[in-house]
């Protein structure tokens, strides 16, 4: 895929049920119960079990690695502004994430993500530096 | 109870070095829906070191995970991550504020290879929902 300045990158899309949450706190070590317990979330005044941030940002990368054909990232950062809540059932829900390629310079690719679940963005300002 | 506002500009002992190995990276992967066979690991790998380093800081300061939620995170690399590496995280809290009865944590991680040579500055702003008074912590 061409990496040049403007070019708006093609949406992946990625499934997020509990399954995938508890999978991902083993790989991870995140075991934090938010995760993965209703009640516990609920007492924190979360809406639900919630997915990892770590887990969407990990969804993000997977964009980014698809788009740039694995390309070395030298950065990659968001902030979490709406959780994902994961409810429990078998269809769980989707992320989306998108990209526009902001900045090509001395051999570093600006891509500015845009990751939305429901229609809502889960991350502020996503965005991904890599070496292409 | 707020998190002590004397942290900032605490830096905390290393976490336990961490090998990077097949198996880890292929699991990490598979956990996010993807596939490794070898080359570059998944950008967000690091935080396996950068999570145990929080760990260590939150049971220093004696605050519970399940209070805690993501307020941002971001990967800054020297170089990438290669499978074989022993690395180890060391944490400094760098910044803190209270926002509406939460403590809004800044920390930044520095991981390093087994020479002590960066690989990767994890920063990452912890949001911690303190228990109100009386409530079970």
């Amino acid at each position: 895929m061409s990496l040049e300045v403007g070019t708006v990158l093609e949406t992946r899309t990625y499934p997020v049920t509990r399954a995938h949450l508890v999978r991902y706190a083993g790989a991870s070590g995140d075991f934090n119960p938010i995760h993965w317990s209703e009640r516990v979330a609920m007492s924190v005044g979360l809406p639900g079990v919630i997915a990892h941030g770590m887990f969407t940002q990990a969804l993000a990368a997977r964009a980014v690695a698809s788009w740039t054909g694995d390309a070395e990232v030298v950065e990659l950062g968001c902030k979490f502004t709406n959780p994902v809540v994961v409810p429990d059932d078998d269809e769980g829900v989707e992320v989306v994430v998108g990209g526009t390629v902001k900045k090509v310079e001395d051999g570093l690719v600006t891509i500015a993500l845009e990751v939305t679940c429901g229609g809502t963005k889960v991350l502020g300002m996503p965005k991904a530096v890599v070496r292409a | 109870m707020p998190v002590d506002s004397s942290l900032v500009g605490r830096a905390y002992p290393a976490s336990r070095p961490y090998t990077v190995t097949d198996e880890r990276v292929r699991a990490f992967a598979e956990a996010t829906g993807g596939t490794w066979a070898g080359g570059p690991l998944p950008a967000t790998f690091p935080i396996v070191l950068a999570f145990d380093a929080m760990n260590d800081f939150l049971d220093a300061e004696g605050v519970a995970l399940h209070r805690i939620v993501h307020g941002e995170q971001k990967f800054a690399y020297a170089r990438p991550v290669a499978v074989g590496d022993t690395l180890s995280a060391t944490l400094t809290v760098a910044g803190l504020r209270q926002i509406g009865g939460n403590d809004i944590i800044t920390t930044s991680s520095e991981i390093v290879d087994a020479e002590g040579a960066l690989v990767c500055t994890a920063t990452a702003t912890l949001v911690h929902r303190a228990p109100a008074e009386g409530e079970q912590a």
